[in-house]
């Protein structure tokens, strides 16, 4: 499964990259948003996908059935912060958007003459 | 210990002069900096006596003992010397500097710190014995000669002659900086003293003439030797007190300081014979050549530095011969080193006068054009006299300590002659005819100096200022260099015994054991020898020079700029040539830039992987494929493919949206029941934030454009995607090294008391991370929370109503 699952992982950060690569700025996020589910299913994959229980002590359970945990504290914290991180983006490229009249990041960058 | 806080007083007292300067309007800054100095030249004279005798004196203090870095005070006759030079000729300098610099008019703080932050350096360049920290004092005397020559930085000229002198310097400081560290490999230590120990065997090594090399880039870099001379005439728009002291007393004779230092260990190779050798006598010759041509008072003073500075540097190469003879030809060459500090010394009270009274001229008439001075003997009588003391001491005139070293240079450069090795018995007889011509323009320059500024006709018209004497504070400096120059000339052997010897003995210490063994006598009168007969060719062509300078000075107009030439084209190349490449590569559109980083991303883990051996593929410790996982992969994919082709931005949000939801799925049947729940939450609220941002603009941005299908892109993303996935299949199939989950398993209820193994990672042991993140959260959100409500000037809006106007 983990090979698998590695194959699908790059699948995500491949349409992620194309993603980034374009102009529209809405393109862009979403791929960041991509990006940052890829490096999740990354991490939980990297830790072994074979645990048969939930990280939470139970009777009946012994502790090499867990599912790894420190895997899932880290991508605990990685969603919320790419959450903020995204809601950021998205209210810039909003604003950016109102101010500029434009999403494509070609234009927006303007010129040297705009600077002054 | 003593020693090394002697070397950073300068630099500490630097830190109160802004406060002086500022509370203190009164009292010139310059009379609080003048302590300092002062102070430190009466601490050294106390050595002399001591020096003299042959002792010698370290304190080390250790700076970063892991890298064998500290900063090792070695007081012997040659560090001496120079650090009596440097303080004091800074105390007359910073005295003349108190009136040269009007107190209301310049930025005098600027001007005291810079200059004590160079007597630092400069102490610290010759008394380190760490090759290290001497490179870093090295570099900082660069720093603050760029500084002090950019003091007037609204002047052009200014900054170019700073920027022209910090090129050249830093760039010779950093090959011999490569020379260094070459030498500390071969002898395997920093210690300039330990490397001469073991000069014999250094002297096999294969890396030996690369050090040499560089070594000597370093040198003649500083010191302004064959090309590199181009510096120092620039370096003359610096305030004159500035001139004086770094650029003709102390800074740029670091370079002979260096090859006197290291002479013990080079005198062995024939190379370095004959480049010192000969680079300073080129030096010698070419630039007393070209001080004829000069018009500004400075700049034949420069050139004359320039060439005196070969002089000596000549001297120091022909007093390495004497590591190669034996018998009676060995006395002959031990006069050359002599006779190079005798120099040293003497140059520095001539040459440092006749700055000061070139100041004096350009304060007291606001020129220092030689085409309009002339005259001025009677109306400024006691600048003329200092000035003709020096004068005639470089020009080699008897009375003038200048006489005894222009005679033992020559005794030196007639017996090259007879040095029999390195097919000096070929070329040699072209060192004393080449020594004879450039003496003969040394001559020639310095009486051109004299009388065409004091002499002639007085021409008050051409003078912007009404021309007098300097007030006497400012004559003080000048005067008690100039009575230097007479007394050196009658007690030359007393000076000899305190300052000389000891030097010398550093500088060939294979030599003499003892300074008692340095049976050198200076006197006036050898008889009628060639060198007497020499000296007396100098002054009958060397006056008639002066005299027919009119006829030929035009002459100098064919010949072409040489090596400034080269200097411009250097600069104006890599100026436009970077810029050209720059261009090339900074386009300044952000696809451009993240294709770079991802395609570095890819080279540098394949790259990492590749040589770590980590292409392997294993199946074992895998868990099972479900038909379930396979669905949710499906889905997981179609939705990324919807992202990816739709021009819908409803869609493509939507598809997001799938991929979200079927992540949180994959955490489900993974056992990660915490991180579906918050995935679950995220994913919802950002599918609205995407819909509210993005739904809600104009019509008409519903739609974006369609994707055009780019090949360097796709290839870019393959990679990623690839090399990711190489990454996650290198990983899965070899495990290093136990997981440290382990160790939050056995404990979680017995440290933390808690049963949710996630969450009490979270919470307790790793409690500062999410702290931290929170932290990050609320920045992001105050962020938006500003950027919603803010509304600054609409710059787009603007620009649009101007152009329909």
């Amino acid at each position: 499964m983990e090979i698998v699952m590695a194959f699908v992982i790059g699948f995500l950060f491949m349409a992620a990259t194309y993603l980034m690569l374009s102009r529209s700025l809405l393109r862009i996020i979403i791929g960041t948003g991509l990006l940052s589910h890829g490096a999740h299913l990354l991490i939980l994959t990297m830790g072994g996908l074979g645990g048969e229980a939930p990280p939470v002590l139970a009777d009946g359970v012994e502790a090499s059935q867990f599912a790894d945990p420190l895997p899932q504290a880290l991508i605990l914290t990685a969603i919320v912060i790419s959450f903020g991180v995204t809601a950021f983006i998205l209210v810039l490229a909003y604003r950016a958007y109102q101010s500029l009249e434009t999403d494509n990041t070609t234009l927006m960058k303007g010129s040297d003459d705009d600077a002054q | 210990m003593n020693l090394i806080v002697a070397i950073f007083l300068p630099i500490l007292a630097a830190f109160f002069i802004p406060l002086l300067y500022k509370r203190v309007k009164s009292l010139h800054t310059g009379w609080f900096v003048l302590l300092v100095p002062l102070s430190l030249f009466l601490f050294y004279t106390t050595f002399v006596k001591q020096v003299a005798n042959g002792e010698t004196f370290t304190s080390t203090f250790h700076w970063v003992e892991s890298l064998q870095l500290s900063f090792i005070s070695y007081i012997d006759g040659l560090s001496l010397l120079f650090s009596l030079l440097i303080t004091g000729i800074g105390s007359l300098v910073v005295l003349y500097s108190i009136f040269y610099l009007d107190k209301s008019k310049e930025q005098l703080h600027n001007f005291y710190v810079y200059l004590l932050l160079f007597m630092s350096a400069m102490l610290g360049v010759v008394q380190s014995d760490h090759v290290i920290t001497l490179y870093l004092f090295w570099e900082l005397t660069s720093i603050s000669s760029f500084l002090l020559i950019a003091y007037w930085f609204n002047r052009d000229a200014s900054r170019f002659g700073a920027l022209k002198s910090m090129m050249i310097t830093v760039f010779g400081g950093l090959l011999m900086l490569g020379g260094f560290v070459l030498l500390s490999m071969m002898g395997d230590t920093y210690s300039i003293r330990e490397l001469i120990a073991q000069a014999p065997q250094l002297a096999e090594h294969e890396y030996f003439t690369w050090a040499l090399i560089l070594v000597l880039f370093g040198a003649f870099t500083k010191s302004a030797q064959g090309p590199f001379y181009i510096w120092l005439p620039d370096a003359m728009e610096a305030p004159t007190p500035v001139s004086a002291y770094l650029h003709s007393a102390t800074m740029v004779k670091a370079g002979i300081y260096l090859v006197a230092r290291f002479t013990p260990i080079f005198a062995s190779s024939e190379l370095w014979i004959w480049l010192v050798t000969a680079t300073g006598l080129f030096t010698l010759v070419w630039c007393s050549f070209f001080a004829l041509k000069q018009t500004d008072l400075k700049g034949i003073l420069a050139f004359s530095t320039v060439s005196q500075l070969g002089l000596i540097m000549a001297l120091l190469g022909a007093g390495s011969m004497s590591y190669h003879v034996d018998g009676a030809a060995e006395t002959v060459f031990k006069y050359a080193a002599f006779a190079a500090i005798f120099h040293l010394i003497n140059h520095a009270t001539f040459k440092g006068s006749l700055f000061m009274i070139v100041g004096i001229v350009d304060h007291e008439t606001g020129t220092r054009d030689i085409k309009k001075l002339g005259g001025l003997m009677s109306i400024m009588p006691i600048s003329f006299t200092v000035a003709m003391i020096g004068s005639l001491s470089m020009a080699g005139v008897p009375l003038f300590n200048g006489f005894l070293s222009k005679e033992m240079f020559l005794t030196a450069m007639l017996s090259i002659t007879e040095f029999g090795l390195f097919s000096f018995d070929t070329f040699g007889v072209l060192f004393p005819i080449i020594a004879w011509i450039a003496s003969v323009f040394t001559f020639a320059y310095s009486l051109y100096f004299v009388t065409h500024t004091f002499m002639g006709t007085y021409k008050p018209d051409a003078l912007p200022k009404k021309a007098h004497e300097a007030p006497i504070g400012m004559l003080i400096s000048p005067i008690v260099l100039a009575a230097l120059v007479i007394v050196i000339f009658f007690i030359p052997n007393i000076v000899a015994t305190y300052f000389i010897k000891p030097a010398v003995l550093a500088i060939q210490p294979f030599l003499y054991s003892d300074v008692s063994q340095i049976d050198v006598h200076i006197s006036a009168w050898h008889g009628f020898t060639t060198e007497l007969w020499m000296t007396l060719g100098i002054f009958v062509v060397g006056g008639l020079a002066v005299m027919t300078l009119k006829k030929w000075q035009h002459f100098y107009n064919r010949v072409p700029a040489g090596f400034n030439m080269l200097y411009d084209a250097a600069i104006n190349v890599s100026d436009t040539g970077m810029n050209r490449l720059s261009r090339l590569y900074m386009t300044g559109s952000n696809q451009t830039y993240l294709l770079y980083m991802f395609a570095s991303f890819v080279v540098l883990v394949i790259g990492t992987l590749f040589t770590q051996g980590g292409f392997t593929m294993s199946w074992a410790h895998t868990a099972p494929i479900r038909f379930y996982d396979l669905v949710l992969i499906a889905v997981l994919v179609s939705g990324t493919l919807i992202a990816l082709v739709t021009k819908s931005r409803l869609t493509s949000i939507i598809g997001l949206g799938v991929v979200g939801y079927s992540v949180a799925m994959f955490f489900v049947i993974f056992n990660a029941p915490d991180l579906a729940l918050t995935q679950l939450v995220i994913e919802t609220i950002s599918v609205a934030l995407f819909l509210l941002c993005f739904y809600h603009l104009p019509k008409n941005s519903r739609k974006e454009n369609r994707m055009r299908f780019q090949v360097p892109r796709f290839i870019i993303s393959v990679a990623v995607g690839a090399t990711v996935t190489l990454v996650a299949i290198a990983a899965q199939s070899q495990k290093m090294m136990t997981s440290i989950s382990e160790y939050y398993k056995e404990t979680v209820y017995s440290l933390a008391g808690g049963g949710n193994i996630v969450n009490v990672i979270l919470v307790d042991y790793r409690g500062f991370d999410t702290l931290f993140e929170i932290a990050v959260l609320a920045i992001a959100g105050l962020g938006i929370f500003a950027m919603i409500k803010l509304r600054i000037g609409d710059k787009g809006k603007e620009k649009k109503q101007l152009e329909n106007k």
